[in-house]
Parts: C-alpha cells; sequence; structure tokens
C-alpha cells in the first residue's frame, strides 16, 4: 500500500505552526467528484475568493465559469501568426520568383531571387505559389498554437510549491484539488480550512512555497 | 446493457457495438473509473517490459540497422545499387515514400478531423495513431531524402539566400512537397507532443525511480493540471485540430501533384489529389487496425480500445475502400473517355501488360479482400480484421508500384520503354524501413503513455458533473436515466 493507494480521509494535520521564514503558498481541497469541486469552486467565488485554481487530471466542463476564467487571447495571436506566415510565403515566392518587384541595386546578388525560364512560361504564376504559401500559414499559425499556449500558460516551469504536497501527484490521476493563494486577500490559513471544510473537501493542506 | 449505472460492474463481454439510438455506448468498460484507467494505460511502462517485447524489439531493431547500413552501403557506393534506370528514375524510394506517407494520414485524421467532428471514441486510439504517424512520416522522409542522388546536398531543398545566388523552383510539385511533409511532419509532432503533456505529467507523479522521474519531469514542462491551463490547452488543441484538417487533406494531395501536374498518361489526372487521400486514409486505417488489435490485447486495453473502437476503424477503413475503388474505375472510365490514345494503352497496359501481376494484386488486395467487413461477424473477429488490414497494407504498396511503374515504364515512345526491376538492395531497405518504424513503434509502447488518459477520462460519465447534461440533450429530471446515458459518445 503507498501513499498513492490509501484513501485521503484525514487531513494533514496543521498544528505545526510553520517557521517564520516560510512562506505559505496557500490550502488546497482534494475532491474524487465534479460536481463536488465545481460546487466548492462557486461557492468560494461567491464567497469573494479570486486568487484560486483547480488542478484537475483533465478539464472540467463548467469549472471555467466557476473560477471565473476570461477567455484566453490564443485564438488572436493564431490569427497574427497565420496571416504572418501567409504573407511570408507570399513575400517569398513573389520575391524570389517573379520580376515585377523592383529590385534596388543593393541588393546583393546571393539575396536577388532566381527567375527560372521554362519554356517561355510567366515567372508571375501565382498559382502555382499557392502550396508553399498555404503550408507556411498553417506552419506559423500551428507552431504559435503550441508555444504560445505553454508560454501563456507559464510552462515549461519545473517547480510548483504544489508539487510538495505528496496528495497532489493525484491531480494527474483522479483527484482534483481546489487551491486558494494565501496572496488571496480573504485568504485566512483557519477560516479558509474551515470554508473548504463545510464544502465537503474530502482533505485539506497547508502548502509552503 | 438496459441498466447501466456509473460504477456498475460492466463484464468484459459487453457488446458495445450495438447502435441503439436512445442509447450512448459506453467507450470505457470494466467498471473502470478514473485510476482505473490510469492504471492500465501505465501498467506496461511501469513494469519491466516483456520477454515478447524484447523479442520483438530485437527483431526490428535489426531490420532497422539492416536499413541504416544499406543506407550507408547507398552513400558509398551511389544509386546504382538500386534498379532504377531512365525512364523509370523513380523506382522503389518514392514508391516507399508514398506508401508511408499514406500510412501517416490516418494518425492525424483520427486525432483532428474526428476530433472536429465530436468523435469521441476517437480518444482511445488517437495517441496510438499519431505515434503512428510521426513513426511512418520519418520513414517516409528518409526516402526521398536518399533518392536525390547527392544526399549531402538535400539541405538545397530549402530555400536560404546562398552564395551560388540560386532558389528552390517554387512552381514544382516536388517543392511543393518538401513544404507540406516538412510542416506535416513538424505539426504533428507538436500535436503529439501536446496531447502528451498531461499525461507525461501522470506518469511524472506516478514514476518511483529518479531517472523515470527526472525524465517525465522534464518531458511534461511542469504541467500541474491547472483548470487556466486546461483552458488555454483545449483552447490550442482545437485550434490544432482545425489547422491539421486542412493540413493532412493537403499533404496527400501535394504528393499526388508529384504525379498529376507530370504530362505522363496514367498521372495526369485531376482525380489524383481525391483518390490519394482516400487512399492514404485507407492504408493509415490499416495500419492502425493492424498495430491495435495485438496491442489492446497484449498491452490489457480491451476495455479502453473496445471492440466498438475497432468497429468504427473497420468501418471507416471499408469506406474509404469503397471510394478507392471507384476511383480505380473512374481512372478507367476517363482513359476510355478521354479518346486519348497513350492513356487508353497505359490503362490496357496496366492489367495485360508488363506489370499485370501487380495491378491484379492490387485490386484483390484493396478491392476485394477487404470487402469481408461488410459483415458484422467479421468486424468481431480478429483474424478476419487483420485479413483485411493486411489485404490493404499490401495493397496500398501495389497501388502505389502501379501507378510509378506501368506509367514510367511505358510512355509515349516505345524507344525509350525500359523494364524495372529491384535489387537486392530494393527490397531489404523496404524491409528495413518496417523494421524502423517498429522499432520506434515500441519504443512508444514502453516508455510513453499510448492512451490519451486525460482526453479518455473526459468521456466518461464521471467527468461531467450531475446537473452538466443540459447540453447532451437529455431531460434533467430524470437522475437515473441521465446516468446512463449522458457523456458518452458515439
Amino acid at each position: 500500500m503507498t501513499v498513492l493507494d490509501a484513501p485521503i480521509t484525514e487531513s494533514v494535520s496543521q498544528d505545526a505552526v510553520p517557521a517564520e521564514d516560510v512562506k505559505v503558498y496557500g490550502i488546497v481541497a482534494e475532491y474524487d467528484d465534479v460536481g463536488d469541486v465545481i460546487a466548492a469552486t462557486q461557492a468560494a467565488y461567491d464567497a469573494g475568493y479570486r486568487k484560486m485554481d483547480v488542478h484537475s487530471p483533465f478539464p472540467i466542463h463548467g469549472i471555467d465559469d466557476a473560477l471565473g476564467v476570461k477567455p484566453t487571447i490564443l485564438p488572436w495571436i493564431v490569427l497574427f501568426m497565420g496571416l504572418t506566415g501567409m504573407a511570408t510565403g507570399i513575400l517569398l515566392t513573389t520575391y524570389t520568383m517573379t520580376d515585377f518587384l523592383p529590385l534596388p541595386a543593393w541588393v546583393p546578388t546571393n539575396f536577388e531571387g532566381y527567375r527560372y525560364l521554362i519554356s517561355g512560361k510567366p515567372f508571375d504564376s501565382f498559382a502555382a505559389f499557392i502550396p508553399v504559401i498555404f503550408e507556411l500559414t498553417i506552419m506559423f499559425s500551428a507552431y504559435t498554437a503550441v508555444f504560445a499556449m505553454f508560454l501563456l500558460n507559464k510552462l515549461p516551469l519545473l517547480y510548483h510549491p504544489l508539487f510538495n504536497s505528496k496528495n497532489f501527484r493525484r491531480a494527474t490521476q483522479d483527484r482534483f484539488f481546489l487551491a486558494i493563494e494565501a496572496q488571496d486577500r480573504k485568504f485566512d490559513a483557519d477560516d479558509t480550512t474551515a470554508f473548504l471544510k463545510e464544502h465537503k473537501a474530502l482533505s485539506t493542506e497547508l502548502i509552503n512555497e | 446493457m438496459a441498466t447501466l449505472t456509473p460504477g456498475t460492474m460492466i463484464p468484459q463481454t459487453v457488446d458495445n457495438t450495438h447502435d441503439d439510438p436512445t442509447q450512448r455506448a459506453p467507450l470505457v468498460l470494466g467498471g473502470k473509473d478514473f485510476k482505473g484507467v490510469t492504471d492500465a494505460v501505465v501498467y506496461r511502462t511501469e513494469r519491466k517490459p516483456h520477454l515478447y517485447w524484447w523479442i520483438c524489439f530485437l527483431i526490428s531493431a535489426s531490420f532497422a540497422g539492416l536499413f541504416f547500413g544499406l543506407i550507408g552501403y547507398l552513400f558509398a557506393t551511389g544509386v546504382g545499387v538500386w534498379g532504377n534506370n531512365q525512364p523509370v528514375a523513380w523506382g522503389f524510394p518514392i514508391v516507399n515514400f508514398v506508401f508511408w506517407v499514406g500510412i501517416g494520414h490516418a494518425g492525424t485524421l483520427i486525432s483532428a478531423v474526428l476530433f472536429l467532428f465530436r468523435q469521441n471514441w476517437r480518444t482511445s486510439i488517437n495517441r496510438f495513431a499519431e505515434a503512428m504517424t510521426i513513426f511512418a512520416v520519418i520513414c517516409a522522409g528518409i526516402f526521398p531524402g536518399i533518392h536525390v542522388g547527392r544526399p549531402w546536398l538535400a539541405y538545397w531543398l530549402f530555400p536560404y539566400p546562398n552564395q551560388m545566388a540560386m532558389w528552390p523552383q517554387f512552381r514544382s510539385p516536388l517543392l511543393w512537397d518538401v513544404f507540406a511533409v516538412s510542416t506535416y511532419a513538424s505539426v504533428s509532432l507538436l500535436f503529439w507532443y501536446t496531447g502528451m503533456v498531461p499525461d507525461l505529467a501522470t506518469l511524472r507523479d506516478r514514476a518511483k525511480g529518479k531517472i523515470s522521474q527526472i525524465a517525465y519531469g522534464i518531458a511534461s514542462l511542469g504541467w500541474n493540471g491547472s483548470s487556466r491551463h486546461w483552458h488555454r490547452f483545449e483552447r490550442a488543441y482545437i485550434l490544432l485540430a482545425a489547422l491539421c484538417t486542412p493540413l493532412v487533406l493537403s499533404v496527400h494531395s501535394v504528393v499526388s501533384f508529384d504525379f498529376a501536374v507530370a504530362q505522363l498518361p496514367g498521372w495526369h489526372t485531376t482525380v489524383f489529389p481525391p483518390y490519394f487521400v482516400a487512399g492514404a486514409i485507407y492504408g493509415g486505417f490499416a495500419m492502425v487496425l493492424t498495430l491495435a488489435v495485438p496491442c489492446r490485447v497484449w498491452f490489457g486495453l480491451k476495455d479502453i480500445i473496445t471492440d466498438r473502437h475497432i468497429d468504427n476503424c473497420c468501418k471507416v477503413m471499408l469506406g474509404t475502400g469503397c471510394i478507392v475503388t471507384y476511383a480505380y474505375s473512374l481512372e478507367f472510365f476517363v482513359a476510355w473517355y478521354s479518346g486519348h490514345h497513350f492513356e487508353q494503352f497505359v490503362f490496357l497496359n496496366r492489367p495485360f501488360g508488363n506489370y499485370g501481376v501487380g495491378f491484379c494484386s492490387m485490386v484483390f488486395l484493396n478491392c476485394v479482400g477487404p470487402q469481408i467487413l461488410w459483415f458484422r461477424w467479421a468486424r468481431r473477429n480478429v483474424w478476419a480484421i487483420m485479413f483485411a488490414a493486411m489485404c490493404v497494407n499490401a495493397g496500398m504498396w501495389f497501388e502505389r508500384f502501379v501507378i510509378v511503374m506501368t506509367s514510367l515504364s511505358r510512355d509515349f515512345l516505345p524507344g525509350s520503354w525500359a523494364q524495372f526491376k529491384p535489387t537486392w538492395v530494393d527490397v531489404w531497405m523496404f524491409v528495413g524501413s518496417f523494421g524502423l518504424f517498429l522499432t520506434n513503434f515500441l519504443l512508444f509502447l514502453k516508455f510513453l503513455p499510448i492512451v490519451a488518459m486525460a482526453e479518455v477520462k473526459t468521456v466518461m460519465p464521471e467527468a461531467h458533473a450531475h446537473g452538466d447534461h443540459d447540453d447532451h440533450g437529455h431531460a434533467a429530471d430524470n437522475g437515473e436515466a441521465e446516468a446512463q446515458t449522458h457523456g458518452e459518445a458515439h
């Protein structure tokens, strides 16, 4: 029987007062039911808590409203970068293949582009450039969707105070954790714990930074 | 079946392949809860590999070694070690390239297209299929890379300012291919990895050993399951799916342009892009089944990759197979209808000419053999499924063989005709590419989360709060009926 297998019903003792120099990160409450954690989160939001988060093994339907999470700006970043990719494709193909863009004299030879004259076909053949333009649009936007998502999430960040908790390891498996940060204006170690216990928390734990 | 409630023990023998419109079929069987799913998926990852794994791995790795050895031999000696000649300059490498790229398509189709269509059954097999995509595209990328003649100059394919003042020809379908395949390979890799980060975090949190803790810890980027993270993650995922859907359709279309833009009879047709895409999905699903059917047994995943998932894959394969069969007959019709002398000759030459055996194999393996899947019993029978999948695996290779060889070896002037005969290097390189593919796949099975756990959990009934079912179109007043039916998928 390991820590992970053991059912967590008892709260971890909070009698030990943390030393002066240890900063408190917050309190996590453990849940095993999606409905309970949404209800508790909604209650905490209604009670005025703002600096809090729910950690779960999968995205919970309806938690965004309870937490007051605003829609992300990610799609706009992706749109912008997709258009940038498209512009890059258009410029790259048009600049290197066609002859209607005037080239200043100071452009070095290796930047000049190369005009393939094949069977007298026209240089300005936009239709033939579309596959490259399309692929660059997709490439720019897909890379942006991934990297911007991780950066907006402030990842990679290998350390998080919550990782100090052994129970919290189940947040990626089968438990849901409502974490209220000590930074929150309404936070008070005893009151918040009591509040969470009132709202069906299986256990609560004080987490240090 | 009628009284399933969450938490009820569902025996393994439950048939979830029914199509009763009054209730949705469960996608996870065996009474598994969230922990049960996690345990089942990571079971093999957390233990020492099985003896069979080692046997498979050593055989595959030997063939992969053979593959790289032959590439070394090719580089040292020159492309003369292949059977390629004039006019069949493309030979096996391009046949194998198109074959492997095609296989890669099912992965992205499952992860992106089925995601947009809200086909929740995809969650059990998408990780699998995406891994297959990546490894197939790796094999695919190697063949044109070593086919360019002077592979140490392969970087000339990419546009960059250089002292030769040369740029690639952006009007050439071969150059489009460079962009399409490299975009496809890298975006598929990102898609696969992004989806895997939460599951890698699960492995990190369960890891006992120091090395695995560190390795999974770094790979999972510090994922902690925050809802704010999930919010952006889901948004990024749906954006990726929306971007990958046109991408996956474009890639094999562009591959087909390699043929269709050429003037050669038998290649120069407008039906090629949709026909190639359907063929790619056909071949890809065959490979998904080839890998999933044994793996779900050996890895104890029968409750997660259920009969219904296999059944659905069979149906997709059957559907695309019919499209492919239709395209074959359409090609013949167009050849006849065109009134074009050379076109008609090439299509008569396919069944009756120098590669008639290849053509007949293709027709039997792609159009006749898999029709067994019309029968319900065949879609339940492992051997029937494997027979159909193996038919398609081989048949799709023959399709590319027939397309490349018949047209190139018999073009306009009989004076320039020549027969292509593969050498031993051609044959063993193709076999060796399977070694590379399977080596990668076995490593994936051992070290990475083979099922998208986080996604599977979202399609389980327990993932939805009570009272949160209006959007599923069920009556909210009947708790029991709701418990039976909500949340699961088609």
